[in-house]
């Protein structure tokens, strides 16, 4: 995915209240012209925890990017916190599937990152390293460097370099779709817990059923390319959540239905 | 019967997983396995096994009478010979033109290939603007400038330093720009979302990352630096290891050649090391 970046990123105030208004994206490659995503529109209200499903190749990768501002819509808009989005912004702190860590830098360094660039001053940047170095449980390595790190303990990194600008949003594009499943499960209840205490909007894009039902308060269902959103399901399972609960027959109610969602979209497709 | 449960119900001995590496083997068996490793002794005798080979195959050619020595000149006497050129000072003024064109050349040339192979890499203007001259550049040989440059410059210092320039200038700004390229776009993606600008991004995210890539560049093209240089002093010089080598040749002093041969290996072994340095101090996290 290429990042076309038409501005300097910006400072927004305000809350963490994200509109998807009809958006399209169509790339062009070639003579061809494919439709990605075609008038996506959702909502996600301030301090609630998203989630988009849908089959692979339906954009939802892309809503990611657009939302962050890294990639511009073709058509309708994408307003966060009452500002249609342009270019990357501190109030969207984003974290990738892929490994995204500076690799010469250490755990804590990667962490301070964002404040740096900010201009924080550095007494008050070690507190905000030293406050989310432990809130991911990894205050032992505060002076790694990434390669000698998991890939779960990448990830952990990740996320406490995206929150350390305390932006309104985070956005996740499959951030445990690289780990084994005990892994997966550590980092979804560590996200669980870190969320509880933070409280920020999160919108988590997967492709794990279980993992969306299980974070999510709502899952956005997507069809299958061009992405339009299919259905939105709410999550009444009480918080705080534990991985216990992908038993409950609730938890298995509403899961067999976004299959069934699912199911249709991968048939249609072959 | 009773006993029999206890024993059933003991644990079997542990074993750690690998125990196939762990038997004792024959030295053969784990030579002959594919990437088995061996011990840092056994690596040093093996190493040192081949020169030593190498000088008693180089021994019996020569003290056996089998290669006249006008051809090849006996281990005894290409040290002899070193011995008597440091002694009577006259290598320093060759060794010293050889490493002022080499350092001259190469200097100027990274100096202005690392920005410029940044740039490249970086924006796609720039990119599409320099690299079509710059390929076509890069396949020219070298050599076949050398008449053209002593047209141009004449035969001191300068045109050879012109000629190492030429060789290394192009081969380093198209690998620094492949260096910069290979910069995951993701990790520009999430240098953005954390508030970086773009110049952040060129000067704190794509300078560091293509660190070590640039150190090995240059580690690289300054092996390639050396066959340029002696290249140039074959040709036209007038001082210089690769001058001396020529100047040998035709009084038949095929040991001063070997010296000189000697001397430039060790030079670029010096030189080699010094990128290792630079690269463990500068790009110690990449290794």
């Amino acid at each position: 995915m290429s990042a076309v970046l038409t501005s300097e990123p910006r400072q927004t105030a305000g809350t963490g209240r994200l509109q998807a208004r009809h958006v399209e994206l169509s790339y062009v490659t070639g003579k061809q012209t494919t439709l990605a995503l075609d008038g996506v529109s959702f909502e996600v209200a301030d301090k609630e925890f998203a989630v988009i499903v849908g089959p692979s190749g339906c954009g939802k990768s892309s809503l990611l990017y657009l939302a962050a501002g890294l990639i511009d819509v073709t058509g309708g808009e994408i307003v966060v916190g009452g500002k249609p989005v342009d270019g990357p912004g501190l109030d969207r702190g984003m974290v990738f599937q892929a490994y995204t860590l500076f690799p010469w830098l250490t755990v804590a360094e990667n962490i301070e990152f964002g404040p740096r660039r900010r201009g924080v001053p550095a007494k008050e940047r070690r507190e905000i390293v030293a406050h989310y170095l432990s809130e991911v449980g990894l205050v032992a390595f505060a002076q790694h460097y990434p390669k000698q790190l998991s890939g779960g303990m990448k990830q952990r990194v990740a996320i406490a370099r995206a929150l350390a600008n305390d932006p309104q949003i985070l956005l996740m594009d499959e951030p445990f779709g690289a780990l084994d499943s005990q892994t997966r499960s550590v980092m979804q209840k560590l996200l669980l817990r870190v969320w509880e205490h933070t409280h920020k909007t999160v919108l988590f894009v997967t492709h794990d059923i279980d993992e969306a039902v299980l974070l999510g308060d709502r899952v956005h269902v997507m069809t299958a390319r061009p992405g339009r959103m299919k259905e939105t399901i709410d999550v009444p399972i009480p918080r705080p959540r534990s991985l216990e609960m992908v038993m409950d027959p609730e938890f298995i109610a509403i899961k067999r239905r976004i299959l069934h969602l699912l199911q249709d979209e991968i048939d249609e497709d072959h | 019967m009773s006993s029999v449960v206890t024993e059933a119900a003991a644990p079997p001995p542990l074993r750690d997983a690998p125990v196939a590496t762990r038997r004792r083997r024959s030295f053969a068996s784990r030579a002959l396995t594919p990437r088995a490793p061996v011990s840092r002794t056994v690596a040093l005798i093996a190493g040192v096994s081949v020169w030593l080979v190498v000088l008693l195959v180089w021994s019996i050619l020569t003290y056996g009478g089998v290669m006249p020595d006008i051809f090849l000149p006996t281990p005894s006497a290409v040290v002899m010979r070193t011995i008597s050129v440091i002694q009577d000072g006259s290598i320093w003024p060759n060794i010293w033109a050889s490493v002022q064109v080499i350092l001259l050349g190469f200097f100027i040339s990274s100096i202005v290939a690392v920005p410029l192979g940044m740039l490249m890499g970086t924006f796609r203007l720039v990119q599409s603007a320099l690299e079509p001259i710059v390929n076509f550049i890069r396949y020219l040989p070298v050599t076949a400038f050398v008449p053209l440059f002593i047209l141009w410059i004449g035969l001191g210092l300068s045109q050879r330093v012109a000629i190492i320039i030429f060789g290394t200038f192009f081969q380093q700004i198209v690998m620094i720009m492949d260096v910069v390229r290979t910069v995951p776009e993701d990790m520009l993606n999430a240098s953005y979302t954390l508030g970086a600008s773009r110049k952040d991004v060129l000067l704190h995210v794509l300078l560091p990352a293509a660190r070590p890539g640039i150190i090995d560049t240059l580690r690289i093209t300054m092996g390639w630096a050396w066959t340029y240089l002696v290249v140039a002093e074959l040709v036209a010089a007038s001082s210089g290891l690769g001058y001396m080598s020529m100047q040998a040749m035709r009084g038949f002093e095929v040991d001063v050649i070997f010296m000189a041969i000697g001397i430039i290996g060790l030079l670029g072994l010096i030189t080699d090391s010094f990128f290792r340095l630079l690269r463990l101090r500068f790009a110690g996290w990449a290794q």
